[in-house]
């Protein structure tokens, strides 16, 4: 398509505009306001791209009536939906952007006429946005049931699915050749797409529900790319540097988001991690004894301690119980009791989470502490704290090179003189691993849903 | 190779090394927003989505581009309404945030 220089020029602005508003959300001091520019960039870019079209009324209408279904859909969802539910609505935010994607690619490809031969770069850029566009849709689909649990959330494995996977990708590839050489009609690119489909639902099965945010980062990227193959397709530079732009940033991002977790992401993408195994800890047959405590003589314990550290997870945030969190914590300090609450990278189900959700009870920014920051404070805490949270204290990750979580860091709630666990029951956490800390002599559960309990040790401590 | 390919490929290998460099070091807490900003970014392919939808012809390629259309507007305006709910929360929470610039 060709574009007059009015129309380039406006498309420059909107792409400085993603530019400059991607790299302020990189920045905690500019965030919300490097979003906002980006946002200007979109509406320039669809504004100008009102102008350029050479529509009929009819295609006009329907372009409008789209945009009116669209729009509401995606900015109620976004209004309603719950602080704890962010990653499955980004997912599907990223799932129908992928959708959208390989749909504008496979139009382009169905309106070349038959017996003719559609330029190579034409072809190529519609067989890769259809296929990565495609994979990012399903994928998405996936972690989406995943995080909202109406699938299960641990990995999905079966004999053979790596190879099998693999012979999908295989099958894809050859596929693809066949129709950039012109052997198959549209057809061909149906049955792309179709496969395409498959393998994403395939590629997320095996991954386990905590890792689903670096599957999500990376599917993210994947719709990025497939946007700037659109841009190919239909000659069009904001798509190329839009996509481009998310495609690359968002390769690094999933790089960030891995290295937090403390694993590669080969061993995240292809592990199966956090399939549900017997723990060496637990061997057979071995109940172990786990000692309860009533949420009286843990209030007590938590207003005579100098120093109280808050391991925050995401039972907390099921429960809305950050507020009452709060509550306990601005409790305990009245008496003089130093509380900080010690943030893990992946705490919730996405890497900064957690740092949203008690943003949102408006806890204060400097009792928020880093893991690297609070780490060294565990030895020297009368009580850690953990509410809701059972993974990211997991000391097998430290000690037992055999567990799926080894070599993650984790937060060092083990060296505290005591720690208290609130859970609703014995339940492994969102990777499946038994938490052999639970069964530290030095640990009390308070079982109980962490909102109820809260309530109940503020008031143990008001009346210590 | 014409003209406009040359182009659309040196913008592609730009935007490529501006991607990498654009976002440094990223405080872990922002990972969430960054990705879902960068998520409502993608959302451009609504602009794809547009040109298409003036191009079909026939029920079959114009009703693929109407779902195209609706789809990319769902990912162009919940992702902006999202990361600005997230980022909303946010403000005001850094003392030295209001006061200089």
């Amino acid at each position: 398509m060709h574009l007059a220089p009015y129309i380039v020029l406006l498309y420059l602005l909107a792409a400085v505009l993603f530019i400059v508003g991607l790299h302020q959300l990189s920045s905690p001091k500019h965030a919300r306001s490097g979003n906002l520019v980006a946002a200007l960039g979109a509406l320039i870019a669809v504004a100008t791209t009102i102008a350029l079209l050479h529509h009929s009324t009819l295609d006009l209408v329907l372009m409008v009536v789209a945009i009116i279904i669209g729009a509401p859909v995606g900015a109620v969802a976004a209004r309603a939906v719950k602080m704890t539910a962010m990653p499955q609505m980004v997912a599907s935010f990223n799932g129908v952007g992928g959708g959208a994607a390989a749909l504008v690619a496979l139009v382009e490809f169905l309106r070349v006429p038959a017996h003719s031969s559609p330029p190579l770069v034409l072809s190529i850029s519609v067989v890769f946005a259809v296929v990565i566009g495609a994979i990012s849709f399903a994928g998405s689909a996936i972690a989406y049931t995943k995080l909202q649990e109406l699938m299960r959330g641990t990995p999905i494995t079966y004999p053979g699915q790596q190879p099998v996977n693999g012979a999908v990708a295989v099958a894809i590839v050859v596929l693809g050749v066949l129709v950039v050489l012109g052997t198959l009609s549209s057809l061909g690119l149906w049955l792309l797409l179709l496969l395409a489909l498959i393998l994403g639902v395939a590629f997320v099965l095996p991954i386990g529900g905590a890792d689903m945010p670096v599957v999500i980062s990376l599917l993210n990227a994947f719709t990025g790319l497939a946007v700037a193959g659109d841009g190919f397709v239909v000659g069009n530079p904001v798509l190329i540097v839009g996509g481009t732009l998310v495609g690359a940033s968002g390769t690094f991002l999933t790089k960030m988001m891995s290295d937090a977790m403390g694993r590669s992401l080969g061993n995240l993408l292809f592990g199966a991690f956090g399939k549900i195994q017997v723990s060496e800890v637990a061997g057979p047959g071995g109940a172990k004894s786990v000692r309860s405590g009533s949420a009286e003589d843990i209030g007590t314990l938590l207003a005579y301690s100098q120093r109280v550290i808050i391991v925050p997870g995401y039972g907390l945030a099921v429960a809305q119980a950050q507020h009452v969190a709060r509550e306990l914590a601005d409790t305990l300090e009245k008496r003089g009791v130093t509380v900080d609450y010690a943030i893990h990278p992946v705490a919730g189900r996405m890497p900064g989470h957690m740092n949203v959700l008690l943003a949102e009870a408006n806890v204060p920014y400097e009792q928020l502490k880093d893991m690297d920051e609070v780490n060294d404070a565990f030895k020297n805490a009368d009580v850690a704290l953990v509410v809701g949270a059972n993974d990211v204290v997991n000391p097998a990750a430290r000690n037992s090179p055999g567990s799926p979580i080894y070599g993650m860091p984790i937060l060092n709630a083990d060296e505290a003189r005591n720690i208290v666990f609130m859970k609703r029951s014995m339940r492994p956490g969102f990777a499946g691993i038994d938490n052999e800390l639970l069964y530290d002599p030095k640990t009390v559960m308070l079982f109980g849903d962490a909102k109820d309990s809260l309530t109940k040790l503020v008031a143990a401590v008001k009346a210590a | 190779m014409n003209a406009q390919l040359v182009n659309e490929i040196s913008i592609f290998v730009l935007a490529v090394f501006l991607g990498f460099e654009v976002i440094s070091k990223v405080p872990t807490i922002l990972h969430t927003p960054l990705m879902s900003g960068s998520n409502a970014i993608h959302g451009v392919i609504l602009v794809g989505a547009m040109v298409i939808m003036s191009e079909a012809t026939g029920p079959l390629q114009i009703g693929v581009a109407f779902v195209a259309v609706i789809l990319a507007t769902i990912n162009m305006v919940g992702g902006y309404v999202v990361t600005d709910r997230m980022l909303e929360m946010f403000k005001s929470r850094n003392p030295r945030g209001g006061a200089r610039s």
